[in-house]
């Protein structure tokens, strides 16, 4: 059994034979499920990136409206309103959230909602009812993940669009008689929103790990239980894939970050 | 000279408006900031609060009514019990009736009204230790947890863990960080092009995840203690990178400073320009970024107790409390459990607002 595994040799060389299985795409057996890992991870990460992309997305339409109404009412009641609600979304913390909605879901509608598909459709061929069975399940997972991104993105754009509109450009767009909705939307929110582009690659690596966590409260079929178990039972390479596999995540997602900054701001150039 | 070493951000122009105004003039860097915080009421009262917990946790062997490890093995998962007041007995609590219920054959209380424990003050428990209050009989206000421990006091115990780590935590974040970003902006050249490297390739890990694994692999029989600097260890790991690149920032825009150049001109010797000159324009900086970082640390310390992964029992932290109220199920039979989620989001808010009031003061020349 040790043999088989190459646990007898010396911890550089097993990490060594490894990270160069890893780079020719052989990951190593699981201990636990008897399994090359990599007939286990892919649909787990299939479903990890699904959840991340949801989250981004949803961080984004929500927190970027809502910090140009924060900006531009600032000081007012509703503005202090979604500050508070910001504060509080960025301090709890998403496996907190989630339990809480789990309590409350099950307390309404009377069923768990654990997972990503329901009974009937769990292990079933893809078929149109199993894509929207998965989307009804989604929001949940999508929402409670990209709360604390939501929180402090909005703060964020509040501050820059607040810069933006003290600037002399503002006030000539003003002075010109422009609606303030065009000075808004057309002069300052084009300029404020660049440097969220460049958070985006800052913010993958909390939506990533908090898909993890959530996910092992919420019981989905994501990376997040999986690690958790292999770390438990010490099934090094399944981690060790895992872990690898996240970060290699996160390295490709700061990269499409920092194409879509050049791609949006033409002053931005690499050498 | 010694004005400009403590005020390195004081510009001419800003100089200037001080002595136009007298009063403000008279007041040093300090008495400015601390001028200016005093008027965010928010940041002061989620400072004031703070200030609190961290008496309660570190008094809690007084002010907690039991022992955090005080078994009752006949009274698991007692609900909370209200308090109630009258003319003749003071505060006090109803005893408690134990039914089996005959589905789950589990035991459930109710109040007992027949029976009255008053609480008493400075009460002194069969060890001869003193507690704030405390009862004779079971007073359990917010319950207790499977093993008929009181919630309240382990709550209490639990923040002595959960609040002071993130304290060390960021204190180690702050010592390595900051060797590390000024050796990085002062000297700069290939030393800073290491350290930025290694920063940067810190930052591509996903930090829970790495968290996860780092605690599993803490060994299994280490002792409470160990585990404890173990977690506190691992979670600055991570945390230090953000921090040295913000001292370094700082330092390098300090570098080229006229105050600096004058130091370098009368012969000042490096250690003498980086603890003299470079430091002390960097403090309330790393004030507030460390104020800031201290939640993020509690959070951590939380998700990876919670998962089993971080403190273990019989040591407690919040997050081990919460740990028990991991599963749906237990939750909804004994929705109490959830609790210590309460001081969890309390500290975490207050950290945040004491932070975002520190870093407006910080800077008392702006506007």
């Amino acid at each position: 059994m040790r043999e088989r595994y190459g646990l007898n040799d010396p911890l550089w060389k097993r990490y060594f034979i490894w990270i160069s299985g890893f780079v020719r795409g052989n990951f190593g057996e699981s201990f636990e499920y008897k399994r090359e890992v990599d007939e286990l991870i892919w649909d787990r990460i299939a479903f990890t990136l699904i959840i991340s992309v949801g989250s981004l997305i949803f961080t984004y339409v929500v927190a970027i409206p809502l910090g140009i109404y924060s900006a531009t009412h600032q000081y007012k009641w509703s503005d202090h309103f979604l500050t508070f609600l910001s504060f509080v979304g960025m301090s709890i913390p998403a496996f907190l959230l989630a339990l809480s909605l789990m309590v409350f879901a099950f307390d309404i509608f009377g069923v768990p909602l654990f997972g990503l598909f329901s009974a009937y459709y769990e292990g079933a061929p893809w078929t149109w009812g199993k894509l929207g069975d998965l989307f009804k399940h989604l929001w949940i997972p999508v929402i409670v993940v990209g709360i604390n991104g939501t929180a402090s993105l909005m703060r964020i754009m509040r501050g820059n669009l607040l810069d933006v509109l003290g600037q002399p450009f503002v006030q000539t767009a003003r002075a010109k008689g422009l609606k303030e909705i065009v000075v808004v939307g057309k002069h300052a929110v084009r300029i404020a929103i660049n440097p969220l582009i460049s958070i985006l690659g800052m913010s993958l690596p909390g939506i990533l790990s908090g898909s993890a966590i959530v996910s092992i409260v919420l019981g989905l079929p994501t990376v997040g239980p999986i690690l958790l178990r292999s770390l438990l039972n010490e099934d090094i390479y399944l981690a060790g894939t895992l872990i690898m596999m996240l970060s290699l995540l996160l390295v490709i997602g700061n990269l499409l970050a920092d194409i879509a900054l050049a791609w949006v701001d033409p002053r931005i150039r690499y050498e | 000279m010694s004005k400009i070493q403590t005020a390195p951000d004081q510009t001419i122009e800003g100089a200037q408006e001080i002595e136009a105004t007298g009063e403000i003039g008279q007041l040093s860097y300090r008495q400015l900031i601390w001028r200016r915080f005093r008027k965010n009421r928010m940041g002061v009262i989620a400072g004031a609060l703070l200030l609190l917990f961290y008496i309660l946790a570190i008094g809690a062997d007084f002010f907690a009514p039991y022992h955090y490890n005080e078994i009752n093995m006949r009274l698991r998962h007692v609900p909370p019990q209200r308090l109630h007041f009258s003319l003749s007995d003071g505060f006090y609590v109803h005893g408690l009736k134990s039914v089996r219920n005959p589905e789950s054959l589990e035991l459930e209380f109710t109040k007992d009204m027949t029976q009255r424990h008053p609480i008493e003050f400075f009460f002194k428990d069969a060890d001869g230790k003193r507690h704030l209050f405390s009862s004779a009989g079971p007073m359990f206000l917010l319950g207790t947890d499977r093993m008929g421990r009181d919630l309240l006091s382990r709550i209490m115990y639990g923040a002595r863990v959960s609040m002071t780590l993130g304290l060390v935590g960021v204190f180690l974040s702050i010592v390595l960080g900051s060797i590390l970003g000024t050796i990085s902006g002062y000297w700069g050249g290939w030393v800073d092009n290491l350290i930025q490297r290694i920063i940067e390739v810190l930052s591509a890990f996903p930090d829970i995840p790495l968290w996860m694994a780092l605690g599993a692999a803490l060994p299994p029989g280490w002792s409470s203690i160990q585990i404890y600097f173990g977690i506190t260890i691992i979670l600055s790991i991570i945390r230090w990178g953000g921090l040295a690149r913000q001292v370094r920032g700082k330092v390098l825009a300090y570098r080229e400073s006229d105050f600096v150049m004058a130091a370098r001109a009368a012969g000042a010797g490096h250690w003498h320009i980086i603890t003299k000159h470079l430091l002390p324009g960097c403090y309330s900086h790393i004030i507030v970024i460390a104020t800031l970082a201290i939640p993020g640390m509690i959070l951590g310390e939380t998700a990876l107790s919670f998962l089993g992964l971080g403190i273990r029992p019989p040591m407690t932290s919040w997050g081990v409390l919460l740990e028990e109220a991991q599963r749906v199920t237990v939750l909804l039979h004994y929705p109490w459990l959830i609790f210590p989620a309460v001081p969890v989001l309390v500290v975490v808010i207050a950290f945040n607002f004491l932070g975002d009031a520190l870093r407006d003061a910080a800077d008392p020349y702006s506007d």
